[in-house]
Parts: C-alpha cells; sequence; structure tokens
C-alpha cells in the first residue's frame, strides 16, 4: 500500500496572521509556520494503514525553504520519506494552481494506491484542493471521511453531513481526505524524531515536474486580491458578574436589542 | 441579459433559504437560472420561480444522487460549456465547495468560497467580499479567468422575491463512469431537533466545557428565543453534542444577528467559527475567559443559574 500525504505548511493560527503589504498575499516570513493540523489527521490515518496493510508513507507539500518543516514533522511521526517542491515561481498560486502542482508531482512519485489530505488547510481553509486533485488525476474522491477502512482494493468512509451520514465506497486508487473526527495523532517520540534525520527528503522545482512558470504563481492565478482590510477591533461591551439578577440582565440586553 | 447559474440546495424538493439568497445575489448579475439536481424539481419549482429563476434545468438520476459530487460538477460543466453563463452561484457547504472545486477544473475557470457578500463591479467584473484569518481580515476578490464559479455562505443576502417563469427544463446527460468512482451506499438521515439549521439561524447559543455535558439549560434558553443550538469543539469531543453543531474552524462558521456562548472559554479555533456575528453574548464563570474579549454583553457567572433566570424572564415577557 502506497500512500502519499499532501501537507502543508501554514502559518501559526494562534499568532497574529496577515498579508503582505505589497502583493495581498499572505505573509509567510513574520509569522511562525507549522505543520497544518489539520493535516496532522491525515498523517496519522496514513500512519495506520500502512501499519495494519504494509506499505510507504511519502509526505509531499509545497512552499517555500520553511515549508520543509512540515514534512520533517510528518517523518517524526513516522512517514517514510519526503518531497518538497519549493520553486519561486510558485509564490502567490491559488487553490488552481496548488492542486496542478500536486497531480504532477503525485504522477512523478508512481504507484500510488492513496492520496490522503486533510480536510482543509488552516490558512487559506477553502477545502477544494482536494476535489481539485482528484478531478485532475481521475481518481475516486473520498472526502471529508470521519472514519475510514481498507478491504483489499476496497475503500470505506463515513462522510457526515447535515441531513445524512453517508457510508461511501470507491475503489483504489483513490483520493481521500480525513476530518479532525477520524483519530488521535500520535505525538513524534524521541526514536521518532532521531529517525527522521536519517530519511530521504527530496527537492523538486516545477522544471523537474514539466510545469511552467507561466502556469502557477501570483501572475497566473485564476482569481485576483482586490483589497484586503483587518476588522476593527469589536468595542469591549458591558461586563456585568451574577450577583442573584445576572439571567434578569441577560435578558433586559435581549430584550433591548430587540431579540425576544 | 447574461444568464447566472443558481445550484439548488434542497432536501428531496424542500429549497433551503439559502438558494433563496443565491437566487437574489444571481439576480444582481444577471438573469438567474437554478440547477436542479435529484428528486422534487416539480415541487421545488414554485419556490425557485417566487425568487426569480427563469428556467430551472433538472435531472433526478440515480446516477447523479447515488455517488458523491462528482456527477453534479460534470452536469453543471456540461451545461456551463454549452450555455456559457456569466457566474456560477453554489452554496458554500463542503460538498458545494467541492462540487465548485471540479467545475473550475473541468471549465478552466477560476474559483472563490466562502462569500459572505457578491456584488456587480466595473466593466462586468463580479466582486466577493470573504472574512478570513478566523474573521480578523476582510478580502474583496474576483475571478479573473473563465467563468466566476463563487460559493456563497448562508445569510450573504436578504432573499427577495421576484417572479419569474420558473419554466422546468429538464437535461439529459449521460453521466460517465469517471464520475462514478465514490458511491453513496447508504444514507443515515439525522433526527430533526425541530430547531433552526444552525448557519442559517437568525440566533445561535452554543454550549461548552462549561456545561459539563448538560445542555438542558442551553437548549431551553435557546428555545425560548427561537435559536438553534451549537457547541465548542470541547463539547464535541467528549461526545455531549453531535459534531454536526460543532461551531469553530473545522465545524461550522456562523454568523448570526445574535451569538450566544455559554460556558464556552473563546478559543481562536472556536472563535473562527462566530467571530462575524453582528451581536456577541457570552455568559462564563471565568472572568478572564477570552471570549469576554469579543462580546457587546457579558456575564461572569454560572450559566446553570444565569440562563434559567433569562429563560424565565423571555417567557415571562412573551405571556
Amino acid at each position: 500500500m502506497n500512500i502519499v500525504v499532501c501537507v502543508k505548511h501554514v502559518p501559526d493560527a494562534q499568532a497574529d496572521r496577515g498579508f503582505n503589504e505589497s502583493d495581498l498575499t499572505t505573509d509567510r516570513q513574520s509569522v511562525d509556520g507549522l505543520l497544518s493540523e489539520l493535516d496532522e489527521y491525515a498523517v496519522e490515518e496514513a500512519l495506520k494503514i500502512a501499519e495494519a496493510a504494509g506499505g510507504e508513507v511519502t509526505v509531499l507539500t509545497i512552499g517555500p525553504a520553511q515549508a520543509a518543516d512540515a514534512v520533517k514533522k510528518a517523518l517524526q511521526m513516522g512517514a517514510d520519506k519526503g518531497v518538497h517542491v519549493s520553486d519561486d515561481a510558485i509564490k502567490g498560486s491559488d487553490a488552481w494552481g496548488t492542486s496542478l502542482i500536486l497531480a504532477e508531482a503525485i504522477t512523478k512519485i508512481g504507484e500510488t494506491d492513496i492520496v490522503l489530505t486533510g480536510m482543509s488547510s488552516t490558512d487559506g481553509s477553502m477545502g477544494v484542493v482536494p476535489a481539485m486533485v482528484a478531478e485532475r488525476l481521475s481518481l475516486p474522491q473520498i472526502t471529508f471521511s470521519a472514519a475510514v477502512s481498507i478491504d483489499g482494493k476496497t475503500v470505506t468512509a463515513r462522510r457526515d453531513g447535515d441531513a445524512a451520514s453517508e457510508t461511501i465506497v470507491g475503489t483504489l486508487p483513490a483520493l481521500v481526505s480525513v476530518t479532525d473526527q477520524i483519530n488521535e495523532p500520535r505525538y513524534p517520540s524521541f526514536k521518532g524524531i532521531m529517525a527522521a534525520k536519517k530519511k530521504p527528503v527530496e527537492t523538486w522545482s516545477l522544471a523537474d515536474l514539466g510545469i511552467d512558470a507561466s502556469q502557477v504563481g501570483l501572475a497566473n492565478a485564476y482569481t485576483e486580491v482586490i483589497s484586503v482590510t483587518k476588522r476593527p477591533p469589536r468595542a469591549q461591551g458591558q461586563i456585568v458578574t451574577d450577583e442573584g439578577d445576572g439571567g434578569e440582565q441577560l435578558a433586559a440586553f435581549l430584550a433591548a436589542g430587540k431579540f425576544i | 441579459m447574461a444568464e447566472i447559474f443558481v445550484l439548488v440546495d434542497h432536501a428531496n424538493g424542500q429549497v433551503r433559504k439559502t438558494t433563496n439568497e443565491l437566487l437574489t445575489i444571481a439576480a444582481r448579475l444577471g438573469e438567474p437560472s437554478a440547477i436542479y439536481l435529484g428528486p422534487g424539481a416539480a415541487d421545488a419549482q414554485a419556490t425557485l420561480a417566487k425568487y426569480g429563476a427563469k428556467r430551472v434545468y433538472a435531472l433526478d438520476s440515480a446516477d447523479v444522487t447515488g455517488y458523491l459530487v462528482a456527477p453534479q460538477a460534470e452536469f453543471i460543466a456540461a451545461l456551463a460549456k454549452k450555455l456559457k453563463p456569466a457566474a456560477i452561484l453554489i452554496p458554500a457547504n463542503p460538498a458545494g465547495k467541492e462540487i465548485g472545486a471540479r467545475v473550475a477544473i473541468k471549465t478552466d475557470s477560476g474559483l472563490i468560497t466562502d462569500a459572505i457578500d457578491v456584488q456587480p463591479a466595473d466593466g462586468g467584473a463580479i466582486e466577493t467580499t470573504q472574512s478570513v484569518f478566523a474573521g480578523s481580515y476582510t478580502v474583496k476578490a474576483k475571478v479573473t479567468k473563465g467563468t466566476p464559479i463563487i460559493c456563497v455562505k448562508p445569510n450573504s443576502a436578504a432573499p427577495q422575491e421576484n417572479a419569474a417563469a420558473g419554466q422546468v427544463v429538464p437535461v439529459n446527460l449521460t453521466i460517465p463512469e469517471s464520475a462514478k468512482g465514490a458511491q453513496i451506499t447508504e444514507a443515515k438521515e439525522k433526527q430533526s431537533t425541530g430547531r433552526p439549521e444552525l448557519t442559517e439561524a437568525a440566533i445561535v447559543v452554543a454550549g461548552g466545557r462549561g456545561t459539563g455535558g448538560d445542555f438542558s439549560a442551553v437548549e431551553a434558553f435557546a428555545d425560548s428565543l427561537g435559536a438553534a443550538v451549537g457547541a465548542s469543539r470541547a463539547a464535541v469531543d467528549a461526545g455531549w453534542y453531535p459534531h454536526t453543531s460543532q461551531i469553530g474552524q473545522t465545524g461550522k462558521q456562523v454568523s448570526p444577528q445574535l451569538y450566544v456562548a455559554a460556558g464556552i472559554s473563546g478559543a481562536i479555533q472556536h472563535r473562527a467559527g462566530m467571530q462575524t456575528s453582528k451581536t456577541i453574548v457570552a455568559v462564563n464563570k471565568d472572568p478572564e475567559a477570552p471570549i469576554f474579549e469579543l462580546v457587546d454583553f457579558g456575564v461572569v457567572g454560572d450559566l446553570f443559574t444565569v440562563l434559567p433566570a433569562a429563560t424565565e424572564k423571555i417567557q415571562a415577557s412573551k405571556a
């Protein structure tokens, strides 16, 4: 079972995230980055599947030099090898361009039974790149899985929607995305951290993937950011301490706001 | 006038309010046409016509409803290639965004998701507004290539009646095997709570760790206001409330007129799901809880005494 896990290096959501003023792209310099929290579930699921069925887990990321940290974290958790696609021309790519690069990289990695991803990144948080990659590679799309089981060539997943909880069945090779409900990601062990240092990581450029720089990057994106505005901080509201009349005061506030 | 596609969000003929909102937005941009996939187009026709759909392109086929996402994208892309709409509007729920994603690749077009406003701009452009980074920034953007595909969040427009013909146009399309890779073999319908849909509700009351697993006070308070009930991730992870009610980064993002957080501390992941609410109220025992930085009104106190007292007052005022 060969598994490719797509991961993203994102600005820490706990920090004060923002944009580069010059080109309105996400500021990835002044805020520390890390492996997107939601991708840890994909790495964990890949490791569990490989542990049960045998096989190799390859971690794939796209991004500037520091994105290698995301690959490193996944290797420390237990993935076998890494691929880091890095090229100055990639900067500012939208989901369209990102999915193209991922699809080409997965093709170059070769012989893949499962492409695993998280449900979305924690920065752009569109949740569309997995579907785009499945479309580009003509793979069955088994996304937003809250539970996954593999039996031979058949993958079965539970997808929880608003109206119903659905059972989705497909045949490998397939693309599978997982939610944060699926597992409890492991922490890297000391042994895992030491072992990760010896694991192979390849760095590929766009040329290595046969992608022309005119297909990706900010200038060639299919969408354009016109402006970004920081939301003004909310004005400090009224805070009361309950001394027996807290409920009454709450009801009075709601009545004044015509919510009742 | 240019045609604008709207993908109808429905449950077997029951059109969701988000569809009426999308039709209202479509009327700003051109001539709304609805796309109705699955059973019930005849039942939905009157509603779609009322909110401005000139035509309703319909296909009811097990080849569409029996598989995840891909056949719907196949249908929309085929129709778009034939009719060349000026834009395609889709509800910004997980499946809707995935449909948009696949249509974008199929039609070589740009995709914008999670728009909270969509307006016509100079030169026939369409300008979208999004709220990003947990609601800390507002971004205006546009699609620059192909047909703009825009996934729009609930409550992004006030539905306006705008009577149109709503002519049902059956469309036959053979769904290729390549789009039938992920079969839906079973669907367990969720039991209805009788409360409003979380993302559509005008008022949302949410409970967190502070409930200790007892949501009775939260639910009674919500019902007195006719509100939807949500939960923080901590409450969902503890198994106290279903995951479909989770508010936050990995759950629902809500933007109601009034949001009440009970026993929720207000971590960044939670804020990502509610920060754009118009009015925010919190009840929490901990005066240092970060949620109090966001509130218009906060009560430092025990939710099990504050909420029932407020509920009683509200009920008395209604009686």
